[in-house]
């Protein structure tokens, strides 16, 4: 079959050998379900840095196509749809960071109870569509790949959950379903215009190359996507269940989900609502700018107020989520190139934020920082590594924030008309309020004394958690420290979108 | 390339702070601070190596002309933001630079050295955390070194972030004190705030000229901002915003930028607090290198801002009322470090008032036939301040590590007990207050020159300042070293500390002596020609004879225990109490942050998120829920209740379909 | 024609007591709570049927025979569903100790 020599294949196939392999594990017994996912995750890890090599390789050889890695398997020949498989520098950078952040999740629940097999089963099936997600260029396939991701979700948090569980995870699978009916709407419509005279496709560069969709279906259409993806990017004021969501989600859950499933969202509003329908994308761009503006605020502003340490991470992950969706649709290179750092640096450090919470919680049961305090004293590692997440949270040069609010800031800043300007001043300031909640809880949790002289025995890491906290610190201060590795690899793939953007003025 | 060593001047701090900080913890506790002198000590060689090579040494393409030329060692891409706009993390030489290289090293080996002593007990124990104090020292160094040698604005900016966490780190280094941790949050969010503005001017600026580079390079074929100032600011056009034009808003907010780390009013009321931290880091970072960084800045930006006159101007009035108004408030303060510290605000301001005077008109002002005096005289403040001031630190720390108060009711009459810490502090109060020829004398001397030449005014202004610094530095000294009889509170009597900590007041108070013979105004010019000056004689003898007033009237009240300074507090209660809580800017401040930001504004958006916009999706689900159970009754389930509907269903349709049928 | 009426005459008594039992099994199965009850009432309902089968078959069509076969067929089929009935209700009455139609609701929510 030709498309096995396809590496791209294998991200979906290895996830779906780890789940093989985890349902021939006994029920009884976690060493032999860590072996499986441990294996499952190092490949995964491996295939990305092969990928990415593989990646360098055909560009420094001249290969400029838009996609490289390219097969098509038909798959229903009637409605022509395709498993279409094909990455550019995003797609490549999205999925090395979803390899690293399973990596480390799998670590991070290394002690999962009760039921690990059935845990790692789900947050494999739900790598399985995130992975499945970011090869597929066929908008069937990516609509199947992102359902296949939201739906264990609903079961990660339900079964594997705390606090209010239930509550949370209807409320999370309710309110991103609605998004995706809205999606699926928007797909339906996009495929029945996808040709003008010809055979209707689902293949987005065929479509995008086609430009066949009517303007005024356009309006209609891109609203429609750009809701369905927001919704999942956590976009005002279809925000709310982050907070619910991620404070009730198991640690590794959180970790997938904030760190991966968030940026599907801003993944799909630029590849599919903007590339595919940009004169709508003009035309409508600045309420959403607006929405996304007032995210970016809005949240920063909520965090300093929260008391519960994963509720000031899912606000702070909503300003940071909004930061990314403000910087697509800005509509240059720089910022859009932006907005895809933004999407790794968040991803990392808001993976490595829950992965801390999570051993924290772990040893104190509670994640309030009111009945906290002075935690560096008793486990330094943690709190080092709680410390360094909040100065790549703050934007710290050196940390991956810093170089993709700038990229952000300096691609919005240049436009130079009043709107975009007050916006993108407005968004500025979230830096400062950034700093604020950030200081705020890593001096109340890990500095001062220790408040319950019960915590006075809980111990540090172990090796585990150090492994996987470590794995998150280091990918953070490389985007931090090398950002132009990264910058060359994503920038040419806005390209065509850009193009088709003032094209389509 | 010549003088790519300089590379090492700032990797080797970088290094060590990655080794303290990832093996130092395994390490003995004493090995890792001598580890970490000794590195400081090859980074102090190796820059003074460089500074010296570059003012002295032979033509290597610094001098053009007998112009010292700006040396760009290296300048390799760092972040392509798009084709043109790249931040490049480079080495750049000039003067300024140079002598900054010094002014760090100097500076920071002596504090290096003296913590050896410091950040010990009694008993020469070390403190818990030595290992991580070392390494955030190292990573201080850095950062510092990083800024002054800045190719480029953004790369300034990037190490002004990198500082502005140092120093976070190092206020805060007691975390278990609520006061240093609360400190430190506040030292970084105001400097945090003034970043905003710095990173929007950047954004302005950038725009317009499309390069963050200082100077092109004929390797990249593009010019830099400072190449051709006037043409830069002419990049904007006619830009403007709110009647102004957007290079002045551009260049006022990369001065607020500075203004927040130089702690000018109104952003200056992190740096008392700072006192919370380490002295010797009070000494390295609060007086000495960071807190100039705005100095620096603004000095490096000076060709911009003399033709920018809207914007020197607001240097210029903030500059002079911060002198003044810190000035005030250190004539009262009690605790020894504050009092400090407001001096320091107080001598930056006079650096930065003195950037400022030296232009008028969008023109500089011709002194003796030179320019930039103004320039010069600042640069060179800032040079012989950071050393005495560091010396009244460190000096200030020895005295605080043998009484363990910061108060000066708990010092009195140390003199007998620490003689050569007095010595050394005598030296830094005559230095700081101006008496030849100490080092503050020489630099004082210039920058009221420059102000006499902007306008009368500003040149009495500025001396009344400089009265109030002798004045005030004295009382302290006074009150320390003298006042009465020491009572010895503690099981030890103060004494002398051990050589570590002396050895650096040594150094320093004899740097101090001599810092003023320095030929600055062959050295640090703002255009790299060597300034020709001369002593003004008027404005010299003027400034010692107000130095003395100050000097007399500070022996007078507060040499010998006297109610003469209790009385003049009784009489002007409103005055003393006001300057005592430093014009209540710190609880205007904790009314903005609490009243007005938290509570007006964060809790009230919390508020809405939960019941507005979480309650409208609550509700939906809520809505259909209750429809659903709505309509769930007809789902009874009861085999007997489908049994009537369907029977009396069929009865109907059976009646309707006969009635049909029959008509 | 004649004897057609005749017939059918003949055929309306018959078919008075099949719709009197129908009636009282329709009318058992929705009051009676108790499900042996309503079982007997299904059973009443199904032997109506039954009895109208065989007369129609005997009375209109006499020459055929389907009419029978369908009774005996659902003779044979009431007979195997009133066993399984009778047996989920025995098992029911273990576990709830009931055999109240309203009350058997567990499986409901």
């Amino acid at each position: 079959m030709e498309i096995f020599s396809n590496i791209l294949i294998y991200f979906v196939i290895v996830p779906l050998l780890t789940l093989l392999g985890l349902a021939l594990c006994s029920n009884r017994g976690i060493a032999a379900v860590r072996a499986v996912a441990v294996t499952g995750a190092t490949a995964l890890v491996g295939l990305a840095g092969w990928l990415v090599y593989m990646f360098l390789q055909a560009r420094g050889a001249g290969d400029t196509s838009e996609m490289i890695l390219r097969t098509d398997v038909t798959w229903y020949a009637p409605l022509n749809i395709k498993l279409a498989l094909g990455v550019d520098g995003v797609s490549v950078v999205m999925i090395v960071l979803s390899a690293f952040i399973v990596f480390a999740g799998v670590f991070a629940s290394w002690k999962m109870n009760p039921l690990p097999k059935q845990f790692f089963l789900w947050f494999y099936l739900l790598s399985t569509g995130v992975f499945g997600f970011f090869i597929s260029i066929d908008l069937f396939t990516m609509f199947m790949f992102y359902e296949v991701a939201l739906i264990p979700m609903y079961l990660l948090i339900g079964v594997w959950g705390s606090g209010n569980k239930n509550y949370s995870a209807m409320k999370l699978t309710l309110m991103l379903m609605g998004g995706s009916a809205f999606l699926m709407l928007g797909i339906i419509g996009i495929y029945f215009h996808s040709s003008a005279n010809g055979q209707l496709t689902m293949n987005i560069l065929e479509i995008a190359r086609n430009n066949a969709i009517p303007h005024d279906w356009q309006l209609w259409l891109f609203p429609l996507t750009f809701i369905g993806f927001g919704v999942l990017g956590a976009m005002f004021p279809f925000h709310t269940w982050s907070p619910d969501g991620h404070a009730s989600a198991p640690t590794a859950v959180s970790m997938l989900h904030a760190g991966v499933l968030m940026k599907l969202g801003g993944y799909g509003c630029f590849r599919i609502a903007i590339y595919l329908m940009p004169f709508a994308a003009n035309e409508l761009g600045w309420i959403f700018l607006t929405l996304t503006g007032i995210s970016i605020v809005y949240g920063a502003f909520s965090a300093c107020v929260q008391t519960d340490l994963k509720y000031i991470n899912a606000y702070s992950s909503v300003s940071h989520c909004g930061m990314v969706l403000f910087a697509i649709l800005m509509f240059n290179t720089t910022a859009m190139t932006g907005a895809v750092l933004q999407m790794l640096s968040h991803g990392l450090m808001t993976a490595l934020f829950f992965a801390l919470i999570g051993m924290i919680y772990g040893r104190t049961h509670t994640r309030d920082i009111r009945d906290m305090g002075g935690m560096m004293q008793i486990m330094p590692y943690l709190g080092v590594g709680y410390v360094l997440a909040g100065l790549a949270s703050l934007g710290l040069p050196g940390l991956s924030g810093f170089v993709a609010e700038m990229t952000i800031f300096v691609g919005a800043f240049e436009h130079a008309d009043t709107f975009r300007r007050v916006l993108t001043i407005a968004a500025t300031c979230s830096i400062v309020i950034t700093a604020v909640y950030i200081l705020r809880v890593v001096g109340k949790l890990l500095f001062g004394a220790v408040q319950n002289e019960r915590h006075r025995e809980l111990t540090d890491a172990t090796w585990e958690e150090r492994l996987s906290t470590a794995t998150l610190i280091i990918c953070v201060a490389i985007i931090g420290c090398f950002p132009n590795f990264f910058v060359n690899i994503i920038s040419d793939s806005f390209l065509p979108i850009v193009k088709a953007l003032t094209q389509a003025v | 390339m010549p003088l790519s060593y300089t590379i090492a001047v700032i990797a080797i701090p970088l290094l060590m702070f990655l080794f303290l900080g990832l093996v130092g913890v395994k390490m003995e506790k004493k090995l890792t601070g001598i580890l970490g002198c000794i590195g400081m000590l090859v980074t102090t060689v190796l820059a003074y190596g460089v500074a010296l090579t570059y003012f002295f040494g032979a033509d290597q393409g610094q001098m053009t002309d007998g112009v010292r030329q700006a040396v760009t060692v290296f300048n390799p891409d760092w972040l392509s933001f798009s084709k043109t706009l790249v931040v490049r993390m480079g080495i750049m030489l000039d003067p300024i630079a140079a002598m900054m290289l010094i002014v760090i090293t100097t500076v920071s080996m002596m504090v290096h050295l003296y913590s050896l002593g410091y950040m010990c007990d009694h008993h020469g124990h070390a403190e818990k955390g030595f290992q991580r104090y070392y390494a955030f020292l190292a990573l201080f160094t850095f950062s510092m070194l990083g800024l002054v040698v800045a190719t480029n604005l953004f790369q300034i900016f990037i190490f002004f972030e990198m500082v502005g966490v140092s120093s976070y780190l190092l206020i805060g280094f007691y975390y278990e004190s609520p006061a240093a941790i609360h400190a430190s949050k506040k030292a970084f969010i105001v400097t945090r705030l003034a970043d905003l503005f710095f990173l929007v001017g950047i954004l302005i600026l950038s725009f317009y000229t499309n390069t963050f580079d200082f100077f092109g390079s004929e390797v990249n074929g593009i010019a830099g901002m400072l190449d051709n100032p006037q043409a830069s600011l002419a990049q904007a056009g006619t830009a403007s915003f709110m009647g102004c034009s957007a290079m002045a808003w551009a260049l006022t907010f990369i001065f607020i930028g500075g203004a927040g780390k130089s702690a000018m009013y109104p952003l200056h009321i992190w740096l008392p607090d700072a006192m919370e931290g380490p002295t010797p880091v009070s000494a390295l970072i609060h007086a000495a290198t960071m807190v100039v960084a705005g100095v620096y800045l603004v000095a490096r930006l000076f060709p911009l801002y003399v033709i920018e006159q809207g914007a020197m101007d607001i240097i210029c009035v903030v500059g002079a009322f911060t002198a003044f108004y810190a000035a005030a408030i250190a004539c009262v303060q009690s605790d020894i470090k504050r009092a400090l510290a407001f001096s320091t605000i107080s001598q930056i301001a006079f650096m930065m008032t003195s950037l400022a005077v030296s232009s008028a008109g969008g023109e500089l002002i011709q002194i003796h036939g030179g320019y930039g005096l103004g320039y010069m005289a600042s640069m060179f403040h800032l040079f012989t301040h950071a050393m005495f001031k560091a010396l009244l630190f460190l000096c200030a720390g020895a005295i605080i590590h043998a009484v363990h108060s910061n108060e000066n009711d708990q010092m009195h009459g140390l003199h007998k007990y620490m003689p050569i810490t007095s010595f050394a502090f005598l030296i830094g109060c005559l230095a700081i207050a101006g008496i030849p020829p100490f080092a503050g004398f020489w630099s004082k001397d210039e920058i009221l020159v420059a102000a006499y030449q902007k306008g009368i005014g500003w040149g009495i202004w500025m001396s009344m300042v400089a009265g109030m610094t002798a004045f005030y530095m004295f009382r302290i000294y006074f009150l320390i070293f003298h006042w009465k009889e020491h009572k010895v509170h503690t099981e030890h009597a103060p004494a002398d500390q051990p050589w570590t900590m002396t050895l650096p007041l040594i150094i320093l108070a004899a740097i101090s002596v001599v810092a003023g013979f320095v030929p600055a105004a062959k050295l640090v010019t703002w255009d790299g020609a060597p300034l020709h000056t001369q002593l003004n004689w008027t404005v010299a003898c003027t400034s010692v004879l107000i130095a003395c007033v100050g000097i007399g009237l500070a022996y007078k009240m507060y040499y010998k225990e006297n109610p003469l300074p209790q009385r003049l507090a009784d009489r002007y209660r409103g005055l003393w109490t006001a300057a005592y809580k430093r014009f209540y800017m710190d609880e205007l401040y904790q009314f903005i942050t609490h009243k007005v930001i938290f509570q007006g504004i964060c809790k009230p958006i919390a508020k809405f998120d939960r019941a507005i916009i979480d309650g409208f999706f609550n509700m939906l689900a809520e809505v259909t829920n209750t429809v659903s159970f709505g309509i769930r009754k007809l789902q009874s389930g009861s085999i007997q209740a489908y049994v009537y509907v369907y029977f009396f269903g069929a009865l109907l349709i059976a009646a309707v379909t006969a009635l049909f049928v029959i008509f | 024609m004649n004897g057609g009426l005749t017939m059918n005459l003949t055929l309306l008594l018959y078919l008075i007591p099949s719709l009197i039992m129908f009636g009282c099994g329709v009318y058992g199965f929705m009051t009676r709570k108790n499900m042996i009850a309503i079982m007997i009432s299904l059973e009443l309902m199904l032997n109506s049927i039954d009895i109208n089968f065989v007369l129609f078959n005997r009375y209109l069509f006499p020459d055929q025979m389907e009419g029978m076969f369908f009774t005996l067929f659902a003779i044979a089929i009431a007979a195997a569903e009133t066993a399984l009935a009778l047996a989920i209700i025995i098992n029911v009455f273990r576990i709830a100790k009931d055999v109240d139609i309203n009350k058997i609701n567990k499986l409901k929510f």
